[in-house]
């Protein structure tokens, strides 16, 4: 084998690059005893052990290398082919999982493991709310193409809002819910403007700048956002005077239902919102035309498409949804603060748009699913501390997880989870029969 | 001689300069309406330049580009609407635009200019049938109620999109992709690509088509089928179309009237018989001495 040795060097090279990342900050490591000194801790076994990590895997990946690019070489132009028949059930898997899952929930806190509201809050609303986020970037990234890494700015404008609506005015959930919306999609348009000339990384860079900003007025305009200390006691949504909160006096207690149930279909009856509107607005000529911006800027003018407005409206589509997903966000908390609308939020949401596959629902519902609930189920691993050691977080290690999972499917599917694309009108019915209505409308 | 008495565009005066570079200096020409119009000349003459002055990828450095819909302006109503700081008359018959103020895009949607490019640009990962949707933006749109309509699933929208989609498919027919109609464009053969981009930019329901280099990239057969493809669509729909071609049996056998540049100057302007034999084109073409250019120029004017 010819390639053997230059797959041994380009090993050797991983470790030592691995090596020489780890020597100051793995090997060599600085505590404060209790005599607040700074003493020095070696570990050189654990940076040799990361040293050899990188050697094998590497080597490992040069053999299974050739296997590898011949599966994703013959699928760079995206594939309109039927998807896996797997994937064409999955939808409804999904959503009829997504509405039993109180009661799955119950379940499992009967069985023995974390308490129901736990589980729910942990595993059902958090993903939730990584999915509508992530499937709101969607309009922006993944159909019109336009890289936006401040949208987190969205999501803390939506939270702003309507908690600042609420407790100002009084205005009920179901007021401040739209608004806060309408608001958000209202600052995608003002971020939009200035940017649209740019393209790719420039637009990346001003939407990130964007967002600090967005930031740094959250914290430093104490006498209406209340700076680092927020802003608390959000009132919750009511129907008929019921509070939908999870207080012990809300509707769901006083039902006998988990606290928290309805407030997990108030949501999950606003991402089913949303992935109703992204499905058809990618079937009008506005999603037509979002599509067309992304493969050919200058063709869709050629073509007699206003550049500008369509981007502005991928913009300000994407920042509705954002809107929303912020309202229900600080509705849900009763508290809301600066420190959940990092820089961190909007990495996060990006990854699990291009995890996801760019463009398609369903991927990124998945990719929010696993990332999300991967990390979450990683708090729970009690396994990981009898391997590391008592003092293990391995919450800690979540980013680990992300920038591995990205590297894999780098590596694997460079299109992301589900990089076939759904064709927005056929003028053949799709070649293979029973295909469910639902997919077909993706 | 259409070009003379029902020019549809008249180019005048038109200048390009790129900082010190002077692609296009001082050209004018007229397009006739319904005729087959190609611009020709050597690299570097300026002809793509030409191109996306009049389809508003540039802005010219001066000059007026004047479009006419439905009927031959008077001087003077050109001249009316130059005069004003306006883009374009409204209701006026004929309807009057000065392409050198107007957007690209708006070029495309109100002036229904349409073209296509050198380089082939499709929508890769959409459909051929979606390419041609996308096309027809301007009507969807409208129908849509700005997407508030369409979003509802109206009635008027859906007939709206059910009338694109036969607009669609009935060019797919002439271009002969309708099999191919659920495929990438992306994964169509070259040829069939550019087949496609003439396809799409037809279904903007354009007056002038404007071609770069329709024939580049194609064999003998395609360049032949190509032709008769265009015949076929200025015959169904009367369309005027202007082309940039470096293949002269391609233009030599589909132009009523050639438009010869170089160095961004017009050196000849006439039917292709006319400019086969101006011995300036033949200098240009075949690089002759100055000296015989001007001898063939003296001989020719003389008795």
């Amino acid at each position: 084998m010819a390639s053997a040795g230059a797959a041994l060097k380009k090993a050797f090279f991983a470790a030592f690059v691995t090596f020489g990342l780890a020597f100051p900050i793995v090997a060599l490591r600085t505590d404060a005893n209790l005599s607040n000194q700074l003493v020095l801790t070696e570990r050189w076994p654990l940076a040799f052990g990361l040293a050899g990590i990188a050697l094998f895997g590497t080597l490992l990946l040069e053999m299974l290398g050739p296997a590898i690019r011949a599966r994703t070489a013959s699928k760079t132009a995206p594939s309109t082919a039927p998807p896996h028949p797997f994937l064409a059930y999955l939808p409804r898997l999904g959503l009829l999982l997504l509405l039993a899952f109180p009661f799955i929930a119950t379940g499992i806190a009967a069985a023995g493991g974390p308490g129901v509201l736990k589980v729910m809050d942990n595993y059902g609303i958090q993903i939730l709310i990584y999915v509508l986020l992530g499937w709101g970037l969607n309009i922006a990234v993944g159909l019109a193409g336009l890289l936006d890494l401040g949208y987190v700015a969205f999501y803390a404008v939506g939270a702003y809002s309507s908690a600042l609506l609420a407790k100002t005015f009084g205005l009920s959930f179901w007021i401040t819910l739209p608004l806060a919306g309408i608001l958000a999609a209202f600052w995608g348009l003002l971020v939009g403007l200035p940017v649209l000339r740019l393209r790719g990384d420039y637009l990346a860079i001003v939407t990130l700048a964007f967002a600090e900003i967005v930031r740094l007025v959250l914290i430093n305009w104490v006498p209406v956002t209340g700076g680092y200390a927020g802003i608390s006691s959000i009132p919750k949504p009511s129907v008929l005077g019921y509070s939908l909160g999870s207080e012990p006096t809300g509707l769901a207690a006083t039902l006998g239902l988990p606290r928290i149930t309805f407030m997990y279909y108030l949501l999950l009856a606003l991402a089913l919102f949303t992935y109703w509107v992204t499905t058809r607005l990618r079937t009008l000529p506005v999603g037509r035309a979002w599509e067309a911006m992304r493969e050919d800027e200058i063709a869709c003018r050629s073509l007699g498409i206003n550049t500008f407005k369509t981007k502005l409206s991928a913009l300000a589509a994407g920042a509705f949804f954002g809107g929303l997903a912020g309202a229900f966000f600080a509705t849900h908390q009763g508290f809301i603060s600066p420190k959940s609308f990092e820089f961190m939020e909007s990495a996060i949401i990006v990854a699990i748009v291009v995890l996801g596959g760019l463009g398609s629902m369903l991927g990124v519902a998945i990719a929010a699913t696993v990332m999300i609930g991967g990390t979450e189920l990683l708090r729970e691993l009690d396994v990981l501390k009898a391997v590391f050691g008592g003092d293990f977080d391995p919450a800690q290690y979540r980013m680990l997880l992300f920038g591995l999972a990205m590297v894999m499917l780098m590596v694997w599917r460079p299109k992301g989870l589900i990089a076939t694309r759904e064709p927005t009108v056929r003028l053949t019915p799709e070649p293979r029969r029973g295909a469910p209505a639902a997919v077909a409308a993706e | 001689m259409r070009w003379l008495s029902e020019p549809l565009l008249a180019v005048d005066h038109l200048s390009m300069r790129f900082g010190g570079l002077v692609a296009v200096n001082d050209l004018s020409f007229t397009v006739g309406r319904g005729d087959i119009t190609a611009l020709i000349g050597p690299n570097g003459a300026g002809k793509t330049t030409v191109f996306n002055c009049i389809t508003g990828f540039y802005k010219p450095t001066s000059g007026r580009l004047a479009l006419a819909h439905g009927g031959t302006p008077d001087e003077s109503a050109v001249a009316l609407l130059t005069r004003s700081d306006k883009r374009r008359t409204h209701g006026a018959s004929p309807e009057l635009f000065l392409l050198e103020r107007m957007a690209d895009h708006a070029i495309a949607a109100e002036a229904r200019v349409a073209r296509t490019f050198q380089n082939i640009r499709l929508f890769p990962g959409m459909t051929v049938l979606e390419n041609l949707i996308v096309a027809q933006h301007k009507t969807l749109m409208a129908a849509s109620d700005f997407s508030l309509g369409g979003l509802l699933g109206l009635a008027k929208h859906r007939a709206a999109e059910r009338k694109a989609l036969e607009l669609a498919k009935a060019w797919l027919e002439v271009v002969g992709l309708i099999d191919r109609a659920d495929d990438p464009a992306g994964d169509l053969p070259y040829g069939a690509q550019r087949r496609l981009e003439i396809a799409r930019a037809m279904c903007t329901n354009p007056v002038l088509l404007c071609l770069d280099e329709p024939a580049a990239g194609l064999n003998n057969r395609e360049s032949a089928e190509l032709t008769r493809l265009l015949r076929g669509i200025r015959q169904q729909t009367g369309v005027s179309i202007l082309l940039i071609e470096h293949d002269m049996s391609v233009v030599m056998d589909i132009s009523d009237h050639v438009i010869v540049i170089e160095y961004g100057v017009k050196i000849a302007d006439g039917t292709a018989n006319d400019v086969k034999c101006d011995p300036k084109v033949i200098a240009a073409y075949l690089g002759v001495d100055d000296e015989d250019v001007a001898r063939a120029t003296a001989g020719r004017a003389g008795p």
